[in-house]
């Protein structure tokens, strides 16, 4: 136990796990917008243009969130922008934007090669050197991210069903869209140091893809994701200090594992659930899994039948029989010629 | 209720329809018919706000439709744009229609559940309210985007394609629940494919091909003069038992 403990005794691995928790949390949180909005590549472009912007602000002397942040708030915006037109779908957009920011980080880091070390950081993600200051705007982030989706919940949740929609139906489509790309690009900033620009996009979207493999219930995915989130952050983090490597490929590859074992979950139960057994469909007999409800109905895709009495082609001749849930042996047989 | 004083739209440059002037009267249940690809979502579009027109003033209840309140209209999309597979309840979609009422608090409250009920109960789908809305059949799903619609008690019901992608009894019953709805004072305007339908169920039909062909009652719209335009001349009208059938007329190419 004690062995288990000793990072903790670390300060500097105290507040790496603290970090990590909230950041895991805040991208598990936000991924659920992006994973059902369709736009899983935005988190990974976002980061890239912040980093430009991180870098730009380095050269220029302004503190590393303000450039990062006004980067991904613009790239976000240049994105919307020029998304709105048919020719540029926003997979584009996202590709030209955001790879032209990161772009002119790392030709300014090219160019005044004595700063390239501290973006070592920014890039892989590293538990050393987070600090108090860091803690806070972690957590002050993710305090307006929570706060900001419990409020605009209904606004939120329609909109990223279905816009157009919610459009029609009077919520401020345009106000919403801009207030989630604030939120996006704040938790992608804050979350940058910790997991870095190359690991980000994952962070965002393996945990709320593992939640709605869990659930059917856009409120519960919330929840689960963040959980999960947080997970990863706790696990990654930890084995991080383990293995000595870098703490965002670490949180990563535990959200792999995590994501490819509720996979394999999900594929065992569905595989229980089925039920394979030979029966006739038009005459013809065949077998091949299927659902059954309570009253034994089968569910093939387009129609439904019980089989407490059912009509089975067995050799050319049709017969109705009742059964029990195992299907043998048949209770009552009623034959005649098709 | 619906006013377009000479109205153009289209996308970037490329026009879909210009200088169109369109009127739909209150209580009026009507339908728009027409090819694919000749403007009849952009025109629904144009009415409901979500796309902007290059030209012209489009009008609801005599206002700009900026100004008119949420839940005057009533919109009920095409089934097939819905994803299905989004973790959302039939319930939960249909209080997605009081969504944009000023309340910041993420649960519906009492009165609002006992709305949805009520209108649930109404429209036949009480029981499967706390389903997935994946799990559902076509009429099924057809009337939980309807109860969507129709929870914030709307003057106007725009309905783009509600026959599209169900079986024939699943269209009668749906076009038989609007025609409930208009008689109770509800403003309807459809688009649709189905002039069979229309022809049957729809007191008022718009042709229309990039332009107003024609407009009226199906028995005055719908012959060979006015489908040929529309439809570029290969649909017939035989008159059946009093009833008007549009066919393909095999001879024509």
């Amino acid at each position: 136990m004690e062995a288990f403990l000793e990072p903790f005794s670390f300060e500097f691995f105290r507040h790496g796990m603290i970090a990590a928790v909230m950041v895991g949390a805040l991208c598990g949180l936000i991924g659920v917008f992006i994973v059902l909005r369709g736009m899983s590549y935005i988190g990974h472009g976002l980061s890239h243009a912040a980093f430009g912007g991180a870098v730009l602000g380095y050269v220029i002397n302004l503190n590393f969130y303000v450039g990062a942040g006004l980067a991904g708030f613009l790239a976000a915006v240049l994105i919307n922008q020029l998304s709105k037109g048919k020719k540029i779908k926003s997979d584009a957009a996202i590709g030209i934007v955001t790879t032209a920011f990161f772009a002119l980080g790392v030709a300014l880091i090219s160019r005044v090669r004595q700063f390239t070390q501290s973006f070592d950081a920014a890039l892989f993600g590293n538990i050393l050197g987070v600090t108090a200051v860091d803690l806070l705007i972690i957590a002050a982030v993710l305090i307006v991210t929570v706060l900001a989706v419990f409020f605009l919940y209904k606004p939120l949740l329609f909109s990223t069903f279905d816009n157009e929609a919610a459009q029609v139906f009077g919520i401020r489509t345009e106000l919403v869209q801009l207030a989630f790309s604030l939120l996006l690009a704040m938790s992608i900033i804050a979350s940058m140091n910790i997991v870095g620009v190359t690991m980000i996009a994952a962070v965002l979207v393996i945990p709320s893809s593992t939640a709605r493999m869990l659930t059917d219930s856009f409120s519960k995915m919330l929840f689960i994701s963040t959980g999960l989130g947080a997970l990863m952050g706790i696990v990654g983090m930890y084995s991080s200090y383990q293995f000595d490597a870098a703490s965002g490929a670490t949180i990563v590859l535990f959200g792999a594992v995590m994501f490819c074992s509720v996979l394999l979950f999900n594929f065992i139960k569905n595989k229980l659930a089925a039920h394979e057994h030979m029966h006739s469909h038009g005459g013809i007999m065949h077998s091949h899994p299927h659902d059954h409800d309570g009253d034994h109905a089968h569910d093939h895709g387009d129609h439904k039948h019980s089989h407490d009495t059912h009509t089975h082609s067995h050799g050319g001749y049709e017969h109705t029989h009742e059964h029990d849930e195992s299907h043998v042996p048949h209770k009552h047989h009623e034959h005649k010629k098709p | 209720m619906i006013r377009l004083v000479n109205v153009s739209a289209g996308y970037q440059a490329k026009p879909v329809f210009t200088h169109l002037d369109l009127e739909i009267a209150e209580g009026q249940f009507a339908g728009i018919v027409g090819p694919t690809g000749t403007g009849k979502t952009t025109l629904l579009k144009t009415i409901l706000g979500s796309h902007i027109p290059h030209a012209g003033n489009v009008l609801v209840q005599g206002q700009p439709i900026k100004k008119i309140p949420p839940g005057t209209i009533g919109y009920v999309p095409q089934l097939e744009t819905v994803d299905w597979q989004f973790p959302v309840t039939a319930e939960q979609v249909v209080l997605m229609g009081l969504f944009a009422s000023r309340t910041y608090w993420p649960w519906p409250t009492k009165l609002e559940k006992q709305k949805v009920y009520t209108l649930a109960e109404k429209l036949g789908i009480k029981d499967i309210l706390h389903h997935h809305i994946r799990d559902l059949s076509g009429g099924q799903q057809q009337r939980i985007f309807l109860a969507r619609a129709l929870i914030s008690n709307p003057r106007l019901l725009v309905l783009d394609e509600p026959t599209s992608g169900v079986d024939m009894k699943t269209q009668h019953d749906v076009l038989h629940l609007l025609g409930h709805l208009n008689e109770e004072g509800i403003t309807i305007l459809i688009t649709t494919h189905d002039l069979n339908a229309v022809a049957s169920h729809l007191p008022w039909v718009i042709c229309f091909n990039k332009t107003i062909i024609a407009q009226g009652r199906p028995e005055d719209v719908f012959n060979q003069e006015v489908l040929s335009q529309t439809y570029g001349g290969d649909l017939g009208v035989v008159k059946h038992d009093g009833h008007l059938l549009i066919v393909h007329n095999p001879h024509t190419h």
